[in-house]
């Protein structure tokens, strides 16, 4: 009977998920709005914006096919070893993706940058020099924040295939990746791919930096150049509208390539697999052992950077790492309030819409929208924290959505009509059911948007005043005083909070393993 | 009832006394590094609050361009009083703006060149330069260096001011030749950062042989890390200034105060700190001197600068064929 | 008329399948549903425990039309073929769930569970998680929180298939004594007519898009209808 019966009535309201939807709306398309109707009119884009939006998509695409394709062996090698420390990897993989933009691009030159210990190693080795800068470096930069992200969200999709599945093709001596794996890959991969995609898309310092000039200039950037330099708000509307475009034509692509997938439930058992000899074995160790140099390199040169200059930082760096940590919770819990509500109204298509426009979305122009709406009525100033923790839990939103809203359709097609029949709803039904069910996702989501937050230079230089600087803030307030090596301390010090955070919370969902 | 009353006016006119014993506030928007404990900002505010009977706070907003950014989207509601921070490539922008009322002052400066704006008053300036090691062999200038196999970091000219500077210096310095010198030089540029701070950390990095900041750069390492290894290369063409300037605002609610603050701002009070905070010249040389170190700096032969008004004009097409030249 | 479960013209469609039902079953009685694979025994089931909205007609108990109303405020305890319990929770907990959804239990709840456990034979395991237990003993906790759930109707549908068959019936039996002498009316899908010779009063066949008035077991055992024949094969003597 594998007919499944429309349910009368849900367990779960799908109210809040609208509020939740039109609050993010707001936030991306409104201020978008705000800023457009400030702007007078302008000319429509010139030839070198149209050479900006090749070179984007162009990278972004390369950047997120890259991830992807690296990011599956990585999984399948993750999801089916287990070995000492290996969760401790999984943690510290995930490091890259919550640093902020110049520590792991100074972390990543001190690898393969021209005097890294790439190039070291050549030259002692009588071979040329590489150079990282072009098209290839933002490609491998992008691979090197995006990875762990495509890493986890692929391992996700492993680990929901039931234990009990691999026990089946085992049996009836069937090809494992063929009918299991495939399949989830073509469900799991496009979105993942999507998102890598977006968040490429308005990268600007990565892809100016490692693109060696101007050539490599990004529609951020010119966003940035519009806002800031020309105060040309017509013209940063106009870019941010067709940012918007190229992610809404990437959203349609992904979704038609995507494969909807039915996965029974099974009970909680640990994933064991019966395919793969010594071969694999080795092949999943040689994965392994490439990806942890290829992340955790870079890191370690941060480390030993930031350890010499731990003793020259300023007093000022403690509240402002309080600072941090107060919107970083803050934004955190925001982040899962949005992402649990929208994830309940299940596959809407305005829970759809909610969760992918952040990844389009300019950070600079919300934050320049949300200052239009505040300013004539307070000092922005005030809220500045308050702002950044809820433009933060936003940006966090896409990330912390496609982590939970899965698992948690899930567990409804598992057990909702149990709980429906028990006559579970509402807080009882979140309190018995979701939360001990999504543990692992909701753990991940709250990690991932605590270090994101925390990482995070967005909004906080608009709003905030001298007073109220965060973390990241004071750092760069360091670098523009000349002072790297207490900047490069407060770098480490950023590193370990974002990871702590990232740790404790994805620990906490993971206290049952 | 009347009990009532009598209260709440007895707390009206509590209020309004203490209103009134408190000290004007004078509230002055300037870019971030001004503010920190280790920039002029925490010397100077203590210094003028000793002798203005107010309250003088900063605000800090990102950098010079943030900072006209930042008062376009305040417009007429600003809280500022003043803005100090920007530079001579932004003011005609920050005029147009018609934010900013004259400051009636004519002080002594001493700068290299003659300055007569009405609304903005200079407050520090500096070259910008080329900084390297001392080990390096310096280029005489830009078409020595584009021959030679130096390494340079530099910021983009659409979103940082040293950036923009750098255009203007070369399409001052080189007229029509810009394109032909920026294509020349693009085998030299390892790559371009958005901002100062990444250029510069880049190159402390070992990144390039050179990056883009100011000739007063090395007194930073010298003095204050007692690191003499960093210099800056003096260019025959002559190098472009940067002159950081401040305004006062035609909506501020305490126009007396500011303007005596602009006074104080070109004082020894002011001034004398200037160099060894901003890390940059005081537009008034302080009686005892510059501080020591300070004698080592590369001083370049002559002094570029493009008017507010010229620098406005011409900033597009420069900047559209430094992209061109170096897009290719 | 007015006592038991009513089926009122109730008529079913789902992706193009459809089913009828229009028949009552007595209070305190055990139906067997009975009839070939694919033809609706579950989606019956279904609709009764109100998962599935009937394109016409109601469903009706005790007087009661309940067709509008949600699953979980229907006097129904339904038992699924798998996932009856949460995994995630102690036995105690998938009990009390029977009691209150908000699991805020009093002391005389928490007795009450004590006693029902006790009842299905799993005295000292209420602190375990379903994974460590056997597959009879999840089935037996999911029949105790039936019974502490104060619902007259229980449906099954078909929990105990995957167990053996010698369980199967130490579940059927357990079934019928625990719930059928509390008073309960049971309605249970089944393919296996020995499961209906040995629990039920009436067996109700679904075949060829229709749920026919119940039967009694001994009665159509012994003389099958047409359809029944069919898909009873030579099983019937």
């Amino acid at each position: 009977m594998a007919r499944r019966p429309i349910p009368l009535a849900l367990g779960l309201p799908r109210w809040p998920g609208a509020i939740a939807a039109w609050l993010v709306l707001a936030l991306t398309l409104g201020t978008l709005c705000i800023v457009a109707l400030r702007a007078g009119t302008g000319q429509w884009l010139g030839p070198a914006d149209w050479a900006a939006v090749r070179f984007t998509v162009l990278q972004a695409a390369a950047s997120s096919a890259v991830s992807v394709l690296v990011a599956i062996p990585v999984a399948r090698a993750l999801a089916r070893r287990r070995f000492r420390g290996r969760s401790l990897l999984v943690t510290l993989m995930g490091a890259p993706f919550i640093l902020p933009v110049i520590v792991a691009v100074l972390g990543l030159l001190a690898v393969f940058g021209r005097g890294g210990l790439l190039n070291g190693v050549l030259s002692a080795i009588g071979l040329p020099k590489v150079s990282i800068y072009g098209f290839h470096g933002v490609v491998l930069a992008h691979v090197f924040f995006n990875l762990p992200l495509a890493v986890r969200l692929i391992l996700q999709g492993w680990l929901s295939i039931p234990a009990e599945r691999f026990r089946l093709v085992a049996t009836l001596d069937l090809a494992p990746g063929r009918f299991l794996e495939w399949p989830m890959l073509r469900a799991v991969v496009p979105g993942i791919a999507l998102a890598i995609f977006l968040i490429c898309l308005t990268s600007f310092a990565v892809a100016l930096i490692l693109g060696g000039g101007p050539r490599a200039t990004t529609v951020e950037l010119a966003i940035y150049q519009a806002l800031r330099f020309d105060f040309d708000l017509a013209g940063a509307a106009r870019l941010a509208v067709l940012q918007f475009g190229i992610c809404a034509i990437a959203a349609v692509l992904a979704w038609t390539v995507t494969l909807p997938q039915a996965q029974g439930g099974g009970l909680d058992r640990v994933v064991q697999r019966w395919d793969g000899g010594r071969l694999t074995k080795v092949g999943d160790g040689a994965v392994l052992i490439l990806t942890a140099c290829f992340l955790l390199l870079p890191l370690a040169m941060v480390v030993t950077r930031g350890l010499s200059g731990l003793a020259e930082m300023p007093i000022s760096i403690w509240p402002a790492a309080l600072r941090s940590v107060l919107v970083a919770a803050l934004s955190t819990i925001l982040c899962l309030g949005l992402a649990l509500t929208l994830a309940m109204r299940r596959g809407g298509a305005l829970a759809g819409l909610a969760s992918t426009l952040p990844l389009a979305a300019s950070g600079l122009v919300i934050g320049t929208g949300l200052f239009l709406i505040v300013h004539p009525f307070t000092n922005p100033a005030r809220l500045a924290l308050a702002v950044t923790a809820l433009v933060n839990a936003t940006m966090a939103l896409p990330f912390a959505y496609r982590a939970i809203a899965p698992e948690l359709a899930r567990v409804e097609g598992d057990y909702g009509r149990l709980a429906d029949s028990l006559g579970l709803r509402g807080w009882a039904r979140l309190r018995w059911l979701i939360f001990p069910r999504l543990r692992r996702p909701i753990g991940f989501a709250a990690g991932l948007s605590a270090a994101l937050s925390m990482g995070d230079l967005g909004v906080i230089t608009l709003f905030a005043t001298g007073g109220q600087e965060t973390l990241p803030l004071a750092m760069y307030r360091l670098m523009g005083a000349y002072r790297m090596d207490a900047a490069a301390g407060v770098a480490l010090v950023l590193l370990a909070l974002s990871l702590l955070a990232f740790w404790l919370c994805d620990r906490g969902g993971r206290v049952d393993d | 009832m009347k009990l009532h009353l009598t209260h709440v006016a007895g707390l009206f006119l509590s209020a309004s006394i203490a209103q009134a014993q408190e000290d004007p506030v004078l509230t002055i928007y300037t870019y971030d590094s001004f503010v920190t404990e280790w920039g002029p900002g925490p010397v100077v505010e203590a210094a003028f609050e000793a002798t203005c009977a107010c309250d003088l706070q900063f605000v800090g907003h990102g950098d010079g361009a943030a900072l006209l950014a930042r008062l376009q989207l305040e417009g007429a509601r600003t809280d500022a009083d003043i803005v100090l921070g920007l530079d001579t490539n932004l003011t005609a922008a920050a005029t147009d703006t018609g934010l900013f009322a004259p400051h009636g002052l004519t002080p002594a400066l001493d700068l290299p060149i003659a300055w007569d704006d009405a609304t903005f008053l200079p407050y520090d300036w500096g070259y910008f330069a080329f900084v390297s090691d001392v080990s390096v062999t310096a280029p005489l200038n830009f078409e020595d260096l584009a021959q030679s196999n130096l390494s340079i970091v530099i910021q983009d000219p659409r979103s940082s001011t040293p950036g923009l500077g750098l255009v203007l210096w070369v399409k001052e310095a080189y007229g029509d030749r810009a394109p032909e010198i920026w294509e020349a030089l693009a085998d030299n540029i390892v790559t371009v950062t958005p901002g100062w701070s990444e250029a510069y950390g880049l190159f402390l990095e070992g990144e390039a042989d050179a990056v883009l900041s100011y000739t007063t750069s090395p007194a930073y390492h010298l003095i204050a890390e007692g690191d003499g290894s960093k210099t800056a290369w003096a260019f025959e063409e002559g190098h472009y200034m940067q002159i950081e300037v401040a305004g006062v605002l035609q909506s501020s609610d305490v126009p007396d105060l500011a303007r005596s603050f602009m006074a104080f701002m070109v004082s020894p009070g002011f001034q004398d700190e200037i160099a060894m905070t901003n890390w940059m010249y005081p537009a008034v040389t302080p009686e005892g001197g510059l501080p020591d170190g300070f004698e080592t700096l590369a001083v370049p032969g002559s002094a570029l600068l493009l008017s507010g008004p010229a620098a406005r004009e011409i900033r597009d097409e420069a900047i559209t064929e430094w992209r061109d030249a170096l897009s290719r | 008329m007015t006592d038991g479960l009513w089926l009122d013209g109730l008529r079913l469609e789902q992706d193009g399948f459809r089913l009828s039902a229009d028949l009552s079953l007595k209070p305190g009685q055990v139906t067997a549903v009975i009839g070939p694979s694919g033809e609706g025994k579950s989606t019956l089931l279904s609709a009764i425990a109100g998962f599935l909205a009937p394109v016409a007609g109601r469903v009706v108990w005790d007087g009661q039309d309940l067709t509008q109303i949600p699953p979980g405020s229907r006097p129904i305890s339904i038992l699924f073929q798998d996932h009856n319990l949460f995994p995630h929770l102690t036995v105690n907990q998938n009990l009390g769930l029977g009691l209150h959804a908000s699991l805020r239990l009093t002391q005389a709840d928490k007795a009450k569970v004590e006693r029902v456990l006790d009842r299905v034979g799993l005295a000292d395991l209420g602190d375990r998680r379903p994974g460590a237990l056997s597959g009879g003993q999840q089935s037996r906790v999911a029949l105790g929180r039936a019974l502490l759930a104060k619902r007259p109707l229980v449906l099954m549908d078909e929990p105990f298939a995957a167990l053996g068959p010698g369980l199967k019936a130490e579940m059927l039996d357990l079934a019928v004594e625990v719930l059928g002498s509390a008073g309960r009316t049971l309605v249970m899908v089944t393919h296996d007519p020995e499961d209906a010779r040995r629990i039920a009063d009436a067996v109700v066949v679904v075949a060829e898009g229709k749920a026919m008035p119940p039967v009694p077991t001994q009665a159509l055992l012994d003389d099958p209808p047409e359809a029944l024949r069919r898909y009873l094969g030579r099983e019937v003597g």
